[in-house]
């Protein structure tokens, strides 16, 4: 089972595939950070204000702001036996 | 060609992801010191470097970090623009063994525009603790280019780079393996003529990811659990702030702690080699003019600025460097970012605010991490609102003297700290008011975005870096001293001793900004000495005291005790130090500063703004400070 949720709306500790990251003034730069399509990425964190959050992604933890990963669409990872 | 360079230097660029250890690569091979930091962006301004490999000179040119080479920001542009055109013979490419897929599409876009390339996978230690290990052999069998694998601390690695350096440098460019080489073309096409630069990039990325899978032993966790706990706690909601907190009191309580035996010390040392040097001096007849200049004049300035201000600066320095080098600072900036959002501008300003601290003119350079244009001015023109490291043992000494009493002792110690902390929290909140009063009128617009890499905690070296950063701010302060002290003491002596009508120059002088300054709390001599520190802040308390000095009899300086005698024979109240204090965290900032602000700007009239926006605050609070003084009083 596959559930598809917006990237800045995934809490800490979940982890998911990423399925589009939509054109914007940031696509360049996060692909270059290894945000690709199909590529797992983890929440790992949320910022004291709950804004920026940091994703493990292509082994790295990377920052972002919730406007800035507006877009992006992530497919959660549900085991079956959930 | 190398033949064309007189010395026959081969040029090698030094290419690669930020923080993946270019700048201790870099050291390790040309035995440099340039200051290496966990921080994505430590190095701004390409070092360079030389090494020798048997007959052969090698020229290292370290290029700032970057991720990729479609020129997005300013050091993807220089650092694509000096691949295809400058004079590098072969790119050395450092990747992190941690993350090869991300590092690999730099890689790849190096090779498509560059022939000779050499690859350094390097932290394999790092990546081995989190059981990572890449294949280098097959790395070097798919891409046809020399893979070394390095562990840039040790020493075995830079011969191996030197080897793999020597066979690559006068052999024919490989050929491209063929299942890369269409891939390349089509990459090697966009970067040179910007053409469909995203499609390109894509496809690129996705083939890197591919290897890097390949390549990729073990079932490593990227993200250790130790760096998830730290950064659960570093990060959190509840703990994030008093942990910052805690931390800048620690650091101020060990500066002050350290400094005090020292400064006593070399005080002590300094005024009995000051007695000795006149002595000297009379025995061989010097003219009493002489001797006032050399031993009144220069002398005194020197040894206050050497007793007073480098012990406080030489044990802060090495401390922060080591918050640097762990990874903290990221840390900071991810929980600053929404304050600063807030402000309309960037995350990344934490970071350098928080070079400020260290000196401002680095913090002015370091702003250059920030991408875009209106936010790098932004914290370029608040970075002087935080003490640097020149300006803080004279806040420091002046909260001793009058605030807590110059007892000394762990209690007195712990409120100097506290004391301390509060002024810089001051400076600090200064900054986002600053930010926002500025983003709301020179430099209106919306935040823009931020993206920033947080990399793994690292043990720092501590017994090096303590050595280093201890050894060469001494040095540093020292020259400083030399440059700007003596001349500025030799100009006070020379004022307090040649006469114009009634008075000597010095009260003229003084006497003229006394009234001006008296509204600000302070007096013509505060206010001259701040005017004469221009080049250097940590020259002004010193220059203070000798210009209350000179107008008396010679007296024996030691103890901090000593100095509020003389500050408090001239008048000087709590009120007054306080506003001297406020002064100091607040005025127009060191020349090196101004000049790098200029050099960064290019504009004369943000220059200008960077000097007056302190100033107006540092008057205003001052006013304030003082009129309520003399309502209390």
């Amino acid at each position: 089972m596959c559930q598809q949720v917006r990237l800045c709306d995934m809490q800490p500790g979940e982890r998911a595939v990423i399925t589009s990251l939509p054109p914007s003034a940031l696509r360049q730069r996060l692909l270059d950070m290894g945000f690709l399509e199909n590529a797992e990425i983890e929440c790992v964190g949320k910022s004291p204000f709950g804004d920026p959050n940091a994703y493990l992604v292509c082994g790295a933890v990377v920052a972002l702001r919730r406007q800035d990963c507006h877009g992006i669409l992530v497919r959660k990872q549900v085991a079956a036996w959930d | 060609m190398g033949l064309t360079n007189e010395r026959h230097e081969r040029v090698i660029a030094l290419v690669g992801n930020p923080n993946v250890g270019k700048s201790t690569v870099f050291n390790s091979l040309t035995g440099l010191h340039q200051h290496t930091g966990n921080w994505p962006g430590k190095t701004v301004s390409g070092a360079e470097g030389r090494c020798r490999s048997g007959e052969t000179v090698y020229r290292l040119v370290d290029t700032p970090g970057t991720y990729s080479l479609l020129a997005r920001s300013a050091e993807e542009e220089v650092t694509r623009e000096y691949l295809l055109h400058g004079e590098a013979e072969v790119a050395l490419v450092v990747c992190d063994a941690a993350c090869l897929s991300r590092n690999l599409l730099l890689l790849l876009q190096v090779m498509a525009i560059v022939p000779r390339v050499v690859v350094c996978v390097n932290l394999l230690d790092e990546a081995a603790r989190r059981s990572i290990y890449p294949d280098l052999a097959g790395l070097e069998a798919l891409l046809g280019v020399p893979v070394v694998g390095t562990v840039a601390r040790k020493k075995k690695s830079a011969a191996a780079l030197l080897a793999a350096l020597d066979r690559v440098i006068d052999a024919p460019p490989p050929v491209p393996p063929a299942f890369l080489s269409p891939l390349l073309e089509r990459c090697r096409l966009s970067l040179r003529e910007g053409k469909e630069q995203e499609a390109a990039s894509a496809a690129l990325a996705a083939r890197a990811e591919e290897i890097g899978h390949a390549v990729t032993r073990g079932e490593g966790e990227p993200y250790s659990r130790r760096d998830r706990r730290l950064d659960r706690f570093l990060t959190g909601r509840r703990s994030a702030y008093p942990i910052m907190l805690l931390l800048l009191l620690l650091v101020l309580f060990i500066t002050i702690v350290g400094a005090n035996y020292p400064s006593a010390l070399l005080a002590d040392g300094f005024s009995w080699l000051g007695n000795l040097f006149r002595t000297c001096l009379s025995a061989l007849e010097a003219p009493p003019w002489l001797i006032g200049l050399l031993v009144d004049g220069v002398w005194r300035v020197l040894s206050q600025v050497v007793a007073v201000m480098l012990p406080p600066m030489a044990i802060f320095f090495p401390l922060f460097t080591l918050l640097e080098d762990s990874g903290y600072l990221p840390r900071i900036a991810y929980n600053l970012d929404r304050p600063f959002c807030a402000c309309h501008a960037c995350g990344k300003q934490a970071l350098t605010m928080c070079m400020g601290f260290g000196c401002n003119a680095a913090g002015v350079v370091g702003c250059r991490i920030i991408d875009s244009p209106r936010e790098r001015l932004l914290a370029v023109l608040t970075n002087s609102l935080v003490p640097c490291n020149g300006r803080f043992p004279a806040l420091l000494a002046l909260i001793s003297m009058f605030l807590v009493g110059a007892a000394g002792g762990f209690a007195a110690s712990l409120l100097s700290a506290c004391l301390l902390t509060l002024f810089i929290l001051l400076g600090v909140g200064m900054t986002f008011l600053a930010t926002r009063l500025l983003s709301a009128t020179v430099l209106r617009g919306l935040p823009s975005s931020f993206v920033l890499e947080m990399p793994p905690f690292r043990r720092p070296q501590i017994g090096r870096v303590i050595l280093r950063s201890l050894l060469d701010r001494t040095m540093y302060v020292l020259g400083r001293a030399a440059a700007v002290a003596v001349p500025a003491g030799c100009l006070i002596w020379l004022m307090a001793n040649v006469t114009v009508g009634e008075g000597s120059l010095l009260q003229h002088a003084a006497a003229f900004l006394d009234p001006f300054a008296t509204l600000l709390g302070l007096d013509g001599m505060i206010l001259l000495a701040f005017l004469l520190g221009l080049p250097a802040n940590e020259i002004v308390l010193p220059l203070v005291l000798m210009g209350y000095l000179s107008a008396g009899a010679p007296v024996e300086l030691g103890s901090l005790a000593e100095m509020r005698a003389v500050f408090v024979a001239n008048g000087w109240t709590p009120v007054t130090a306080l506003c001297t204090a406020v002064f100091f965290l607040f005025h127009w900032p060191c020349s090196t500063t101004l000049l790098t602000v200029k050099k960064e700007t290019g504009s004369w009239g943000y220059t200008a703004i960077c000097a007056a926006l302190p100033t107006a605050i540092g008057m205003l609070l001052c006013l304030l400070i003082a009129a309520f003084g003399r309502l209390a009083y």
